[in-house]
């Protein structure tokens, strides 16, 4: 395509030079410099006759390549909604994008052990690394403990998470909205707990009830704090994702900690799309400091590496591979069929044209444009057929379960980076399908052709 | 100077073992517009002759000028540009484009072989349609006419290019005995009205009256 239009912008600029070129060197190049335009015009012309000369056989073919569009965009648009918005709420809800811990920590993240917190002065360090970087938006000093929950009559394990409000807000700020009963506002005061909603529907306390937490400090000792029940917090899937909340502050006298230690930092970028980059930037700054044993102090994650939602997520989008090379199937093998089919019922026809001095590439774009059209028809409708079966499903507020959450609302979007992709993809593997039948034609002898009956 | 010369020209057709000697070297000339017919039996070689003649298949042996060029050795797309400039055809089936109508027929040759402007294109149309009294059934595609209208339209398409030869290979086996004598009249009227060359083969002895020069193959050999 390239070359025609070198040789016809040249035409245009120097005419009179080309023009003698032409008339001195046969006709050869004026396919290529003078009536491009018009030339391609009639190549969409026939093609387009043609096409519809098969009325049904066209239809079927694009409705197959339609068909698959269809399903490779929904599907596509489907998981993908899921997809985000699990790892959403996984990430604005609980974990932020990427977290720090003592080293170790997170291998026995199960026990809660309070013995392998970041100590104050590690703390200081990751701070001022965070607070120098750019792409943070903001970060969160947690300290998780278990305790013994008490509502006086009967006592459960709970595990907590102390929080700074104000950080943890901004950090995860998806959070408020999983408080189903209470407050919303300002997360939590000093001297409140937010419940997860099993325990407190099996320990029956209500919002205003005051409970005990009970929990065991560094040195073995016990210690027992009065708390009042502040809201009640939904549940999310995954690890955490039951846990109830109080203050940084009072974990610490509960604990009775001294030191300003924590045991997890999480931090929430202005960009997710940057993850892999910042990650790899506070791994770089944190991942080199070492203790007076000469062992690395921090470990930093992901959320990939902190959720099982992220193999689900990574399945997806194999699921979505596989999708889009049964779309690049479907529509070589239907093209290409119909193509061949189109050559050997042409075979006459190729014949006459031939005959009379058709050359070989013109016969070949003649065959290549039909698949082509094909191909942007079927694109065509499926895009539309998909784009309205998604703002269908939006109106239709449909709700579905994972887990234990139940009602979330399917919300199916598409960017139009995937719709290009996917009708690129679709478009050029027409081409591509029809090259061979095309180039078959285009090489056909014009007097066994003229002979075929 | 002549149009086509022929010298020694012979094919050689070899099917298997087989050797099948189509045309064995045969000498002959063929003047600017002369009125031209290959006579013979069924098997004497006279679409063979018109094919090497049309730059459709390169004779096995000989040399062979159309049109001041040796066209021995053309190789596949300049023997297209060649037959696209100086060759118009006429088959046997009509073999217009079906979804064409008459008048997008007439101007394939002009638009998609030849790259004429669009105004050029359309006169020279509507003038060869007129010429063949087909002026007003532009408009309908092939099968909404019949054998012999295809037939004025085919020849229509062969001169619009205004090719200097025109090669018709049993044009009018086809079309039944009046309409037969009408194409034939059609074409001399256009060789008397453009000068073009017309080169026809037949094997039907009523049809061949009408040609002023007449060569008769046997065999592959001219009598
Ligand atoms: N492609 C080919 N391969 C082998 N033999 C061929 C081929 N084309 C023609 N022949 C042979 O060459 C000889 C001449 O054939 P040609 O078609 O030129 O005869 P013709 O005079 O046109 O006959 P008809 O009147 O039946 O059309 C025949 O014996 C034919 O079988
Ligand atoms: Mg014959």
């Amino acid at each position: 395509m390239l070359r025609p239009f070198l040789l016809w912008k040249t035409a245009n600029c120097c005419k009179d030079l080309t023009q003698a070129y032409i008339t001195e060197f046969s006709k050869d190049l004026i396919p290529w410099g003078t009536f491009y335009e018009e030339i391609m015009f009639n190549i969409f012309k026939l093609a387009t006759r043609n096409l519809q000369r098969y009325r049904r056989r066209t239809l079927l073919t694009s409705m197959l390549i339609t068909l698959g569009v269809v399903a490779v965009l929904l599907f596509i648009s489907i998981s993908g909604s899921f997809k985000a918005m699990m790892i959403g709420q996984i990430t604005d809800s609980m974990l932020g994008h990427i977290q720090v811990h003592r080293k170790g920590y997170l291998a026995s993240i199960d026990s809660l052990p309070l013995d392998r917190n970041l100590k104050g002065k590690q703390v200081a360090m990751v701070k001022e690394i965070l607070d120098k970087n750019e792409a943070v938006e903001a970060y969160s000093m947690r300290i998780k403990l278990g305790a013994m929950f008490s509502n006086f009559t009967e006592t459960t394990n709970i595990r907590l998470n102390a929080v700074n409000p104000a950080q943890e807000m901004q950090t995860v700020p998806m959070l408020v909205d999983r408080i189903i009963k209470g407050k919303k506002e300002g997360l939590l005061e000093k001297g409140e707990i937010l419940v997860p909603e099993l325990i407190a529907k099996g320990m029956r306390v209500k919002i205003g009830d005051t409970i005990v937490l009970v929990a065991t400090n560094k040195d073995g000792s016990v210690n027992g704090q009065p708390f009042i029940v502040r809201g009640i917090l939904e549940g999310i899937s995954g690890p955490g994702g039951r846990d109830g909340f109080i203050h940084l502050h009072d974990a610490r006298t509960l604990l009775r900690i001294e030191d300003k230690e924590i045991s997890e930092i999480a931090i929430r970028l202005k960009n997710m799309n940057l993850l892999d980059k910042v990650f790899a930037g506070i791994k770089g700054q944190l991942g080199p400091i070492k203790n007076k044993m000469d062992k690395p102090v921090f470990e930093v994650h992901t959320w990939q590496k902190l959720t099982p939602f992220f193999n689900i997520a990574r399945m997806i989008d194999l699921m979505t591979f596989f999708i889009k090379i049964m779309l690049v199937a479907i529509v070589l093998v239907s093209i290409m069929n119909v193509m061949v089919m189109a050559v050997y019922e042409r075979i006459n026809e190729i014949g006459t044209i031939a005959a009379i001095g058709t050359v070989p590439n013109k016969i070949l774009s003649l065959f290549v444009v039909e698949g082509f059209l094909l191909g942007i028809f079927g694109t065509f409708v499926g895009v539309v057929t998909s784009l309205a079966a998604i703002a269908w499903m939006n109106a239709a507020q449909i709700n579905f379960d994972f887990g234990r959450q139940k009602g979330l609302l399917l919300a199916p979007t598409i960017s139009a980076g995937d719709i290009l992709t996917v009708a690129a993809t679709v478009i050029v593997i027409a081409v591509l399908a029809s090259l061979q039948p095309a180039w078959k034609a285009a090489r056909m002898d014009p007097i066994t052709a003229l002979r075929h009956v | 100077m002549s149009l086509i010369i022929a010298r020694q020209l012979t094919k050689t057709y070899i099917a298997g073992d087989i050797e099948v000697r189509a045309i064995r070297g045969v000498d002959f000339t063929i003047e600017p517009a002369s009125f031209v017919s290959f006579v013979g039996p069924s098997g004497s070689g006279k679409s063979t002759l018109l094919n090497m003649i049309g730059c459709l298949d390169p004779p096995t042996s000989g040399s062979l000028e159309v049109v001041g060029q040796d066209t021995t050795q053309l190789n596949r797309r300049q023997a297209a540009l060649f037959r696209g400039e100086h060759i118009g055809f006429v088959f046997q089936d009509f073999n217009l484009i079906p979804v064409l109508t008459v008048f997008e027929n007439v101007e394939y040759p002009l638009q998609m072989v030849q790259n004429l402007p669009k105004q050029k294109r359309q006169d020279q149309v509507r003038e060869l349609l007129k010429a063949v009294g087909m002026g007003d059934q532009g408009a309908k595609f092939p099968n909404q006419i019949s054998g012999g209208q295809k037939q004025r339209v085919a020849v229509a398409r062969a001169l619009v290019t205004n090719a200097r030869l025109v090669l018709a290979d049993e044009p009018t086996a086809n079309l039944d005995r009046k309409t037969a004598n009408l194409i034939i009249g059609l074409m001399k009227e256009m060789r008397d009205e453009f000068g073009t060359t017309f080169i026809f083969s037949t094997h039907d002895p009523k049809v061949v009256g009408n040609a002023e020069t007449i060569f008769t193959l046997e065999d592959g050999k001219l009598l």
